[in-house]
Formats: structure tokens, sequence, C-alpha cells
């Protein structure tokens, strides 16, 4: 047994010397530029953050997050290649240099912001665990379900959330397990279980693989928080500020009413808050080492934050989500990025 | 042919007496008949209609599909990111020649009497894996680079267990001759080479390339995650390969190795042109089982990320825009892994009967 241990030490020394003298080698920035396109790890395939469509081309929010940092270093939105990783890898290729930046539908935590050596650049979808159910059952709030059965996915903070929801209401509940999302919904639909629980961005998809989507219908319970964002090394703080500010030039351009119609106009405009933010007047590119008129790229590239949300996951998308908490603060959500000035 | 070699005359049977001997001889085996008839009966009819009669082939999209059977629009819709992955639309060309020559190199093998057709086979083994080195990566000979990132699909699943099993085979007969040397040191070598890898299971091969390899490079020294995962499923599959061969070295007669020695041939001349021959055509079953059950496995490369046909399906049918598609992915899937596990094996069948010798019995 000690031996193992002394095993397993010397190995994550031996990696976190490896990281270490990475760190102190070329900059995020200088190798990106170097090789000419950014490296992005994103899901294997889910609907509204990162899949591939009919033509191979990656599309999502997750997507257009990498995209937008592609169009803000290189002027060029295309110039990512994505890497497609699992939930188990994803930390180590960003720790290892396989992939510059991780947008991959990932939680912002205390233990893994602290304990991974990575940084959380901000948050891209406020998202939260909620439950679809069965209509025939006859509840209207997730108070009502002592004693249900549950289709869950296994291996997810999905299975934990449930436990500790559940456990704080002194409530029970026989959890049923499936690997994959389709094989929770074929649970569900089978009427194996009352209610299926998921993140509250996948139940409306889930929703519309039934065969009767009529007979379920998700409770307004949110029952954790799920602030999903790209992540990035620890150690490389300008790199970190560049994937930060990218995002945030998109939530301020959304608020500014600056879209990717409308870039090009609004570079005449008179509000300083405009000319900074698109890059016409101070040298805010300069301070992050990128070009001046980063912001104007991003924006018209890939679009401001509420074009990206209403492209991948909006109403008139097959996943149809209402803007809730992510609306912006000044329409009663809580998206809210510091300004650029 | 002798009187006593001569085959029993045929029985001539009648529709209604065949089915009496073999379908209704006795009380129960007229009851599994009407039992298993009703099965058939009532399960054929649905699934008929499920995949041919009400399923939908035509369309512009997901609307195009009523639902009431399979949707095998989905599959034709998405078949170029299936077979081709990302690779780019303007360069599957290069792709498509490999297809094409991996079907001249194959497909005579089939054909008794095809002209020269060992000289095709030879090609497959040698000029083909060549040719795809160069043509499918691109960056040399004018050709656009294509990093192995954008690899995918069939194309993907091809390549892995082609190179598995190509690479395979040779490093297996070594491991094998070296587990039977009577050198202490390539002996040791080879055995606990075998031992470690057979004791490992494929996935837990697969994730050490893929998680834990890049924490021990330096940076900068990356190599791709298709290469690593390639040389990890090569190794494995040399070690249970080591083992099939080493069956069949042990079934060959001493008297042959000591023929060998007693008309003065070397170490390699015996074995090559004498041990060998004989005991690969013995264990050319077991040689295509680890074949089939390597081609099957390639599809474990789904947990470290990398595309393979059932990676892409597995991503798409989650597709909100599509009902629910995920089971004509898997129809579709398992279709294709069928093709080329029945080729392998009827190809093996081919080879066996060709190299019979009058061995079997």
């Amino acid at each position: 047994m000690n031996k193992t241990k002394s095993i397993v030490l010397g190995m994550a020394l031996a990696s976190g010397a490896f990281a270490a003298s990475g760190a102190m080698a070329a900059t995020t920035l200088e190798n990106v530029k170097e090789k000419g396109h950014l490296q992005c790890g994103v899901t294997s395939g889910l609907p509204g953050f990162s899949q591939p469509d009919e033509k191979g081309n990656w599309t999502g929010i997750d997507v257009d997050t990498c995209r937008a940092v592609a169009a803000a270093i290189f002027g060029d939105a295309k110039a990512v290649e994505f890497t497609p990783l699992t939930a188990k890898e994803r930390f180590t290729a960003l720790q290892s240099g396989e992939i510059d930046m991780l947008s991959r539908n990932t939680t912002w935590t205390l233990t893994r912001d602290a304990s991974l050596g990575l940084n959380f650049a901000g948050v891209n979808y406020y998202d939260g665990q909620g439950f679809l159910i069965n209509k025939d059952i006859g509840v209207d709030d997730a108070t009502q379900l002592d004693g249900a059965t549950v289709c869950i996915q296994s291996g997810t903070t999905t299975e934990l959330n449930l436990s500790d929801y559940f456990r704080a209401k002194g409530m029970e509940f026989k959890p049923i397990v499936f690997d994959t999302s389709e094989q929770t919904v074929q649970g569900f639909s089978a009427g194996r279980c009352d209610v299926l629980t998921s993140d509250r961005s996948q139940l409306a998809a889930l929703r519309s693989k039934l065969a009767d989507p009529e007979s379920a219908k998700i409770l307004p319970n949110t029952i954790s928080k799920e602030p999903l964002g790209p992540v990035v090394r620890q150690g490389d703080d300008q790199w970190f500020n560049i994937v930060k500010w990218v995002l945030s030039v998109q939530i301020n351009a959304e608020e500014l009413g600056v879209t990717s119609a409308n870039a090009d106009d609004m570079l005449k405009s008179d509000n300083p808050n405009i000319q900074r933010l698109l890059g016409t007047d101070g040298d805010m590119g300069a301070k992050l080492g990128l070009p001046a008129d980063f912001g104007h790229k991003v924006v018209k590239m890939v679009g401001n934050y509420g074009e990206m949300y209403d492209r991948n996951v909006g109403p008139d998308t097959p996943l149809g989500l209402d803007r809730g908490i992510n609306a912006l603060w000044t329409e009663g959500g809580i998206m809210y990025a510091p300004p650029v000035r | 042919m002798t009187e006593s070699t001569m085959k029993p005359p045929k029985k001539a049977l009648t529709p209604v007496k065949w089915m009496r001997e073999h379908l209704f001889s006795t009380w129960y085996n007229s009851l599994l008949t009407v039992v298993v008839g009703y099965l058939v009966v009532t399960s054929v009819g649905p699934l008929l209609n499920w995949a041919l009669f009400d399923a939908n082939f035509q369309g512009a999209d997901a609307s195009d599909c009523s639902g009431a059977g399979a949707c095998w629009l989905f599959i034709s819709q998405r078949l170029n990111f299936f077979i081709y992955g990302f690779y780019p639309d303007e360069l599957q060309w290069r792709v498509d020649i490999m297809f094409l020559l991996l079907a001249v190199a194959f497909v005579p093998q089939f054909i008794e009497r095809f002209p020269g057709r060992k000289w095709f086979g030879i090609f497959g083994m040698t000029g083909l894996p060549v040719i795809g080195y160069f043509l499918i990566p691109g960056g040399n000979f004018g050709l656009e680079t294509v990093e192995s990132t954008k690899w995918g699909g069939l194309m993907l699943t091809l390549i892995l267990a082609y190179i598995g099993i190509l690479a395979s085979l040779p490093i297996g007969v070594l491991l094998a001759l070296g587990r039977r040397s009577e050198m202490p040191i390539i002996r040791g070598l080879s055995v606990v080479f075998i031992e470690v890898w057979r004791a490992v299971p494929l996935i837990t091969v697969l994730f050490m390339a893929s998680v834990m390899l890049p924490l021990f490079l330096p940076e900068g020294m990356n190599f791709e995650k298709l290469m690593r995962a390639l040389i990890g499923i090569t190794l494995w599959q040399s070690a249970y390969m080591a083992e099939v061969i080493r069956g069949g070295l042990q079934a060959i007669p001493r008297g042959q190795y000591e023929a060998a020695d007693a008309l003065g041939l070397g170490y390699w001349k015996k074995m090559g042109l004498v041990v060998l021959p004989q005991a690969l055509k013995l264990v050319i079953p077991g040689i295509v089982n680890t074949f089939i059950s390597l081609f099957k496995d390639t599809t474990l490369v789904l947990i470290i990320g990398l595309f393979d046909v059932l990676g892409t399906v597995q991503s798409t049918v989650t597709d909100p825009a599509w009902q629910n598609v995920a089971v004509e992915g898997y129809v579709f899937v398992a279709f294709c892994f069928w093709i080329f596990c029945f080729g392998i094996s009827r190809y093996s069948q081919n080879l066996e009967r060709k190299l019979d010798t009058g061995h079997k019995t």
C-alpha cells in the first residue's frame, strides 16, 4: 500500500515538475500564434453546446466561445481546431498542453478551480439541474417527489446533486442509473421511472426525444447551480485575461446593442463605450496583447452574447430555451460583464 | 472413387415428408415448431414494416420523417460525416482512392482463378499502407496537410483496424519465437512483454495513452492522440497474437524441427521455410478470431474522444432536431461492422481451403 502511494506521489511530482517547466516556456498566446490556430477542447456531442452538424462542422455555444477567441487573436473565427474530449480526459488535456482552452460544458466549482491547476475564465451559460416528470403522476413541485423512482445518467455530478437534494428535504428516492443520455430517455419513455433528472439545458432536448413529448413536463425547480464556462491553464495570466475579456466583450456588446449585423456601422458611433469596445478609441487590445480591433472582429464574426445564445440554444432552436437567468442584468437576468475601459 | 468412399444415396423427400421428419417428428418438436413459428411470424412483420415499408428514405430534413417507421433519412443525411468524420469535403477524394485501393486489393481474393490475385493481396499488405501513409495525412507531394484530429468515422475505424492488424502480426510472430527461444534474455523479455500487455484491459491501455502519457512527456513533445492510441492498440494486440502463434508453433512435431536442422538450415531459414508456414496455417482460425475482435475493439477509442464510426453516430443521435434516431444509428453501425467482420471471416475460410494439404480430418 505504501509502495503504491509513493509511486502515485512520484508520478504526481513528476507531472508537476513538467507542468512547472512548461510554464516557463513560451506563453500560450505565442504558441497559439505560431501554430496558426487555436486548439480548443469541446464535448464529444452535446446538443446546443458542441455537436457536429450534417457537414461535420462543430456548432454550439461552447464552440462559438472558442471561435470568438480565435477571431480576437487572428481576426479569423475559423482558425480553431476542435478536440472532442470525454469528461474524464478534459482536465488532463488542458494541463498537458494538448489544448489551449477548454470550453466543454464544465461547471465552475471550488475544487476544480483550486486544486487542478486551472482557472475558470467566466461563465457563458448558467445552468442548473431540473426534473422532467411524467404528467400522469400528478406532481407540480419537486418537494412532492418523495418515494419517486428517478432515471439518472451515471458518473455525473447530477447523481450527487440529486442525493444531496433528497437528503436535505428528508425524502426517499429510488435511483435507476443509465450509461448514456439516450438510454436514460429510453428508460423514462418505457415507464421505468417517474422522473428524469438532468441539466435544465438538456431537459427540453431530452423531452423532444420521447415518443409522446406531451406526456411529460419540466418541473419549475432548479436543485443545483451549474455555472458553465471556458477554462484555461493556471500560470499564464495574459492568456487567462484574453479568454476572460473576449467573453466579456461579447456580453458588453449585447448590452450596448452592437450585433454582427451592425458592427461595421457602429464603428462610426459617438458612444465612448462602443468606441472602446470596437477599438476605435483607446488601446484596449494592446493591453491584452491583441490587435486594437479585436472587439470588432469578435462581434462581427461570432456575434454578441445574445446572438450566440439565440443561434445555439435560444427559443427558435430545437432546444428552445428561454433566456431566463442568462438574460442581461438589465433585463432581469444575471449576465453581467465588467466594463471595457 | 472406390466403393468404400462412395457417399450414401441421397434421400429424395417430398416437402410434406421433410416437414414431418424435421419439424414434427415428436410431440415436443411439434410444439417447439408451432411456438417458434408463431414468434417468427409475429416479429418479422413489424420488423419489416419498421425497417422498410413504413420507413423514410427520402427528404431534406427531420420533418420528412413520419415517425411510423425507421428514419433512414438521418443516416443518408449524415453519411458523409459517418464515413469521413471531419475530413475536409474537397479533399475526400484522397480517402475515396484508399477505399478503392482497398477494394482492388481484397475483392479479387474472393474470386477463384482471378489472374494474379496473390499480387493484389501482397499489394494490400505493402503498397496500400505506404500509399495511405502519404495520401491521407498529406503534407508532401503538394498535398494539403489534414491533421489526424480531423479523421473520423468509418475511415478512422478502418485505419485503426488495418494498421493494428498489419503491425501486430509480425510483432506477434517475433514475440512467439522469442518466447520459445533458448536464449534466456530474449525469452524473459518476451514473456514479460506478453504477460504484461495481455493482463491489462484495452481500455486501461487507451486511458494510459491518452490521459497519463501526456503528463509525463515534456511540454511541446506531444504526439498525436491517434498515434498514441495506435501504438497502444498494436502492442496490446501483438501480445494476443503471439500466444495464438505460439499455439501453432507447439503443434508442429519435433521431427520437423529436427529435419530442418538435419538439412543444415540456420535458425531463420528453419523457422521461415519449415516451421512457420505450417504453424501459421494451423492457427488461421485463431489469428482471424483475433483480427475480428481487434476490429470491434477499435470502437473503444470512443472513450478517449476519437470519433470512429460508432463515435460519429453517438455524437449525432442526440441532435434535438431529429426525433429519436438512436436505433437507426446503431443499426447502421452494426451493419458496417458486420460487413467487414463477415468479409474477414469469409476470406480466412477461403485461405484455409486454399492452403489445405490434408491435415484436417
